[in-house]
């Protein structure tokens, strides 16, 4: 077979895509075999998605598909049209000012390196979406999709249940029914 | 890692994709959620002249209940398992499996279909349909047909879809209501490939003893495994541990792995006896606990 030989609709290398990125529709043409994970960085610098082993693995490039969490790295930048990506960008409108995941993190020192950051955060919004309260082992089992080399996940797991509280008893953390 | 060069196709019909699943056969791959092909483009180990997308392909994307069969459309996310209560109430076995399969950044992508299509041993859907004496929807160029999954399985990462056709859907009878059904899986961490896993469904008699069991095994052969000489060993006799470890001991004929990084053959035989004693062990509670919450 000879791609020539067929005048067909699917011809083009390249497409034009529209989709909701961070709560902004964004249009541009990219070639059909970039992955969503290059379209964020490359072409709308969103390099808070991070690319460790670009086939499924590691979890770093993971970010919101419709609320939900996907593998960036495992998805074609064409199959996101008409759906709404979110990373971590869209967390904060204020460049100083921290999310309550952020915060936790931060004050759980749930990262080392960051690398695998961005991912566990947006998980982590994921997660805490029920309003439910956890255990480590509930946390431990949730965020399996997502490798960290530096921490051993212990403050990583601190710092989901710290966020969770945050966002059910308001940014202190401490929440007058539980404590 | 980038995927190579290809021409992609997203059809919105299963029709378009029969049709350029014909023109283009054994030059084309479908791509389902991504989450075994996506890698095995990115790392260039396939490299098909054209990529045919079904994600566009909304009529694979619906679960329908049709009296005591469940259909579901082979675009059907696998975390939509997890949640859909009628899916839990017509076949509860796929609620309790579908966990197990990678991690949910996998399963909100990866489908139904994409999974038995894929034909890993190892995998916990191609178990669960060769288990619950599932029928899998093909189509192709010539029409529509269906397949028992004993037959669909053909070998290692092998189905028997001929190159124009498409897995479209699954049906799965729905389990009696007095069932009782278990999924038991070991791997080394959780969201990895099964060592061995195994799926049982039993149903008890007035005495308690056991009516019919339907008993399956994942990672042990090239193909997911129905052990009929478990099965055999069960059926008529009581639920003591000492009748269940005895009927467990029959799958470790039934094992045919080779020595391999993850384990050896010796003990995947080991694990395969044990996960089947193991899901067996709680379809029987589950059953014994329906029974007696009389529903």
């Amino acid at each position: 077979m000879t791609t020539t030989e067929n005048h067909s609709k699917y011809d083009s290398d390249t497409r034009a895509v529209t989709l909701r990125v961070n709560g902004r529709e964004v249009t541009r043409e990219v070639p059909t075999r970039q992955t969503l994970a290059d379209f964020l960085r490359d072409d709308l610098d969103l390099v808070s998605v991070h690319l460790g082993c670009e086939h499924g693995v590691c979890g770093c490039c993971t970010v919101l598909l419709d609320g939900g969490s996907v593998r960036s790295c495992l998805m074609l930048a064409v199959q996101a049209v008409g759906h709404e990506v979110e990373t971590v960008e869209s967390l904060s409108a204020d460049q100083n000012a921290l999310h309550p995941i952020q915060e936790a993190f931060a004050e759980e020192q749930g990262l080392q390196c960051g690398f695998c950051t961005p991912a566990m955060v947006l998980r982590t919004k994921e997660i805490l979406a029920d309003g439910v309260e956890r255990s480590d082992d509930e946390v431990r089992n949730e965020i399996s999709g997502i490798l960290c080399r530096c921490t051993g996940y212990q403050n990583i797991i601190n710092a989901v249940q710290n966020a969770g509280r945050k966002l059910r008893c308001g940014n202190s953390g401490t929440c007058a029914k539980e404590a | 890692m980038k995927p190579p060069k290809f021409m992609y196709c997203d059809p919105d019909s299963v029709e378009e994709a029969v049709a350029l699943k014909s023109r283009y056969g054994h030059d084309s791959l479908v791509l389902a959620g991504g989450q075994s092909l996506m890698p095995m483009l990115n790392m260039r180990l396939a490299n098909p002249e054209v990529l045919i997308d079904i994600n566009r392909v909304t009529d694979l994307q619906q679960i329908t209940r049709d009296g005591d069969v469940l259909e579901i459309g082979a675009g059907v996310r696998q975390s939509v398992l997890e949640t859909d209560p009628a899916v839990a109430a017509a076949v509860p076995l796929l609620g309790l499996v579908v966990p197990y399969i990678g991690h949910i950044e996998n399963r909100h992508r990866g489908t139904v279909g994409g999974s038995l299509a894929h034909a890993d041993a190892a995998a916990e859907l191609p178990c669960a349909a060769v288990t619950l004496d599932a029928t899998i929807v093909v189509q192709g160029t010539e029409g529509r047909r269906e397949v028992p999954a004993r037959e669909f399985f053909e070998g290692f990462m092998t189905n028997c879809c001929a190159p124009d056709e498409l897995v479209v859907a699954v049906r799965f009878p729905v389990t009696p209501a007095a069932a009782g059904s278990a999924f038991v899986e070991h791997a080394r961490r959780q969201g990895d490939f099964a060592l061995a896993a195994a799926a049982a469904v039993v149903t008890l008699d007035a005495q308690g003893h056991i009516a019919s069991a339907a008993v399956g095994v994942a990672g042990i052969s090239g193909t997911p495994v129905r052990a009929t000489a478990v099965q055999d060993a069960l059926v008529g006799g009581p639920t003591t541990t000492e009748a269940i470890a005895a009927a467990a001991a029959a799958v470790g004929d039934s094992v045919n792995a080779a020595d391999d990084m993850h384990a050896t053959g010796t003990y995947r035989r080991h694990l395969a006896v044990t996960v089947v004693k193991r899901a067996i062990t709680a379809a029987v509670g589950n059953a014994a606990a329906v029974e007696r919450n009389g529903s």
